[in-house]
């Protein structure tokens, strides 16, 4: 509307810069976290090992984003789509066709990463707001097709699928759950080491020249074009095996399960997480997982104002997420071993 | 024929909703440079607000006014407490923010005014306009009051130091700084506006979906969408992009086939994208060069 000449502006990148150093653990605590995880289904009751299970697969979904986010620099609001078809390939197949619930994750997975790296072709054109929008017609858009009349006999329609819960093998003496949050925390633990040691990799350096310039990064000799689709390719991917494992642990799939709801709990728990940090992925995920229940316990008709404020206190005391109070205890052990 | 021109009349009245809605959103995106989530939510509390007052007795007109005076200061409010402390903060914790406030205010309505529909008054009346029966007075009214916005809004930033102030600070916010423009209180002005814009949409869109908490959802996908489509820097572009996917929306489901109303969405949306794709600055939009 104005008659000024066009914008010129020196934008700082959206997403800040994270060194890949910054985006880990370091190797004691790694394992001081690894050991908890494996003990502390031992101690607790059944609930909280579904809920344990959950926050690592929500954290996986998390996880994802970060690497399209954190890493190249993309949003998207349209993880719940992937996740919610990684959710029905895994159900499909173990209801329709009998499969072993272990081998439709890779499917799933593989179903998924098409998915997101055909939908990042014409996505490339779009970035920032614009992107957001592409994404977010996805999401919206997933749940209406999945009520779609032909593929009803595929999907269950709007009733969904009844998946069944797997026991443990080989005769194991532990229980359902439990034997599912060790199978979610093997998968995790591989796709965690897998997405880091990316993110180290000439793949992973070429994401992050995008994220923060990405005409010195195509200066550079990175192809922009394929590395900002094979992103969205694999964070689709990691999203799918989350969406996959979720419909093993709850043992249903709906369409109103992956609404936009979702991919904006997905959103904030990386934003609690930290942007760009994979440990604080799970942190995240607790976050979107526990907070919504802590805010019903204190208030039933203003539990949406209680996650509100609570949500707004976690920002405002660390706009940086989780990572801010990994950083600030880093220094302060530095300090103590002084 | 009939049906075509009977269809793009229906398209604009429902256009004229997005039209209001999007117009609140380009307005706040100009001053703060972020899409606000919360602007619907903050759109139907204002509107809840005006009912109260006229529950209360205080005639239409009056508490038109007053619902724009509370907006006005509830939206530069808002902008002081919560999201002037995070002006430093990366943009995504801005953005987790919008969704906080979306929360906070959907479930204080709800619990303040309970989620049964409630009717609310047209001043233009609901009778046919001019012998056709798709659009009515109230949405001919609506369309009008949504053209005087535009009009009003472009005067505004066209031909008034303020105008130009708020412009100055968004589009380069140090120099505006260097020339003595206060920032800090333009973005907060723009809150303000942006409120009192999205108040009188809630009042022009409240009779026509029934006024509850929950019934900015819908309305405001699709002023984002036709903010988007017509450019966000644009509100001539908000306008058009608001009418268009009114228009798009209404034909894609009488002539795809298969197409129900839950389908539309997903059909308008994916329409926009394409456009997009080909001008990704929007229709209306200038493309922003960027200083490497």
């Amino acid at each position: 509307m104005s008659a000024a000449a066009e914008d010129v502006v020196t934008e700082a990148p959206a997403v800040e810069a994270v060194p890949k150093r910054a985006m880990t653990l370091g190797t004691t605590t790694s394992l001081v976290i690894l050991a908890a995880l494996l003990v502390t289904p031992l101690f607790v009751k059944n609930f909280i090992i579904f809920q344990m299970t959950m926050v690592l697969i929500y954290g996986l979904a998390v996880l994802a984003l970060n690497i399209l986010t954190g890493g190249s620099g993309q949003f998207s609001l349209g993880q719940s789509a992937f996740y919610a078809l990684g959710a029905y390939t895994s159900a499909i197949l173990m209801e329709h066709v009998n499969m072993n619930y272990a081998l439709t994750l890779p499917i799933a997975g593989l179903v998924s990463f098409a998915a997101g790296y055909l939908f990042g072709k014409p996505a490339l054109r779009l970035s920032g707001i614009y992107l957001a929008l592409a994404t977010f017609a996805l999401a919206t858009a997933m749940p209406q097709l999945l009520k779609l009349h032909f593929l009803e006999h595929w999907t269950g329609g709007v009733q969904g699928l009844v998946v069944t819960k797997p026991d443990a093998p080989f005769g194991l003496p532990i229980g359902q759950d439990m034997w599912l949050y060790y199978f979610t925390l093997a998968i995790t633990l591989a796709i965690y080491v897998g997405s880091v040691n990316l993110l180290r990799s000439r793949s992973g350096r070429a994401f992050m020249a995008i994220r923060d310039n990405e005409i010195a990064a195509s200066a550079m000799g990175v192809d922009v074009a394929q590395y900002k689709t094979l992103a969205f390719g694999v964070s689709a991917g990691i999203t799918g095996i989350a969406g996959g494992l979720g419909a093993i642990a709850v043992q249903f799939v709906a369409p109103d399960g992956y609404t936009i709801t979702l991919a904006i709990s997905l959103f904030l728990g990386m934003v609690v997480g930290g942007v760009g940090w994979l440990p604080g992925s799970f942190i995240g995920a607790a976050f979107i997982i526990f907070v919504p229940n802590i805010a019903e316990s204190i208030s039933k008709g203003l539990s949406g104002a209680v996650f509100g404020v609570l949500l707004f206190i976690v920002i405002f005391l660390v706009p940086h997420g989780a990572r801010q109070v990994a950083i600030i205890a880093q220094q302060m052990i530095g300090k103590l071993r002084k | 024929m009939e049906l075509l021109t009977n269809q793009v009349l229906a398209g604009i009245s429902t256009g004229a909703i997005y039209a209001c809605m999007a117009l609140a959103v380009v307005m706040i995106y100009q001053a703060i440079d972020h899409l606000n989530f919360a602007q619907g939510e903050m759109a139907m509390f204002s509107t809840f607000i005006s009912w109260q007052l006229m529950q209360w007795g205080v005639p239409y007109w009056w508490a038109f006014l007053l619902t724009l005076a509370i907006s006005f200061a509830g939206g530069i409010l808002i902008e002081r407490l919560l999201f002037k402390p995070l002006a430093k903060a990366p943009v995504l914790t801005n953005v987790a923010g919008f969704i906080a406030l979306f929360a906070i205010v959907n479930s204080v309505a709800g619990l303040t005014w309970d989620f049964t529909i409630k009717q609310y008054p047209t001043p233009f009346g609901s009778s046919p306009f001019l012998g056709s029966q798709l659009i009515s007075t109230h949405q001919a009214g609506m369309i009008g009051v949504t053209l005087l916005m535009l009009a009003g809004l472009y005067f505004f930033f066209q031909f008034t130091r303020i105008g130009l102030a708020m412009r100055a600070a968004a589009a380069l916010p140090e120099s505006a700084r260097l020339v003595g423009i206060n920032t800090s209180w333009m973005i907060a002005l723009g809150w303000g506006m942006a409120s009192a814009i999205g108040a009188i949409a809630g009042i022009l869109i409240a009779p026509v979906v029934f006024l509850e908490p929950n019934m900015m959802g819908g309305v405001l996908i699709y002023g984002f969408a036709a903010a988007v489509l017509g450019g966000l820097t644009s509100p001539l572009g908000a306008v058009v992009g608001g009418f268009l996917v009114g228009v798009v929306e209404n034909l894609a489901g009488t002539y795809i086939p298969g197409v129900g109303n839950e389908l539309k969405l997903p059909i308008a949306l994916a329409l926009i994208i394409t456009v997009l794709v080909f001008k990704p600055a929007g229709l209306f939009g200038r493309a922003i060069v960027k200083r490497v």
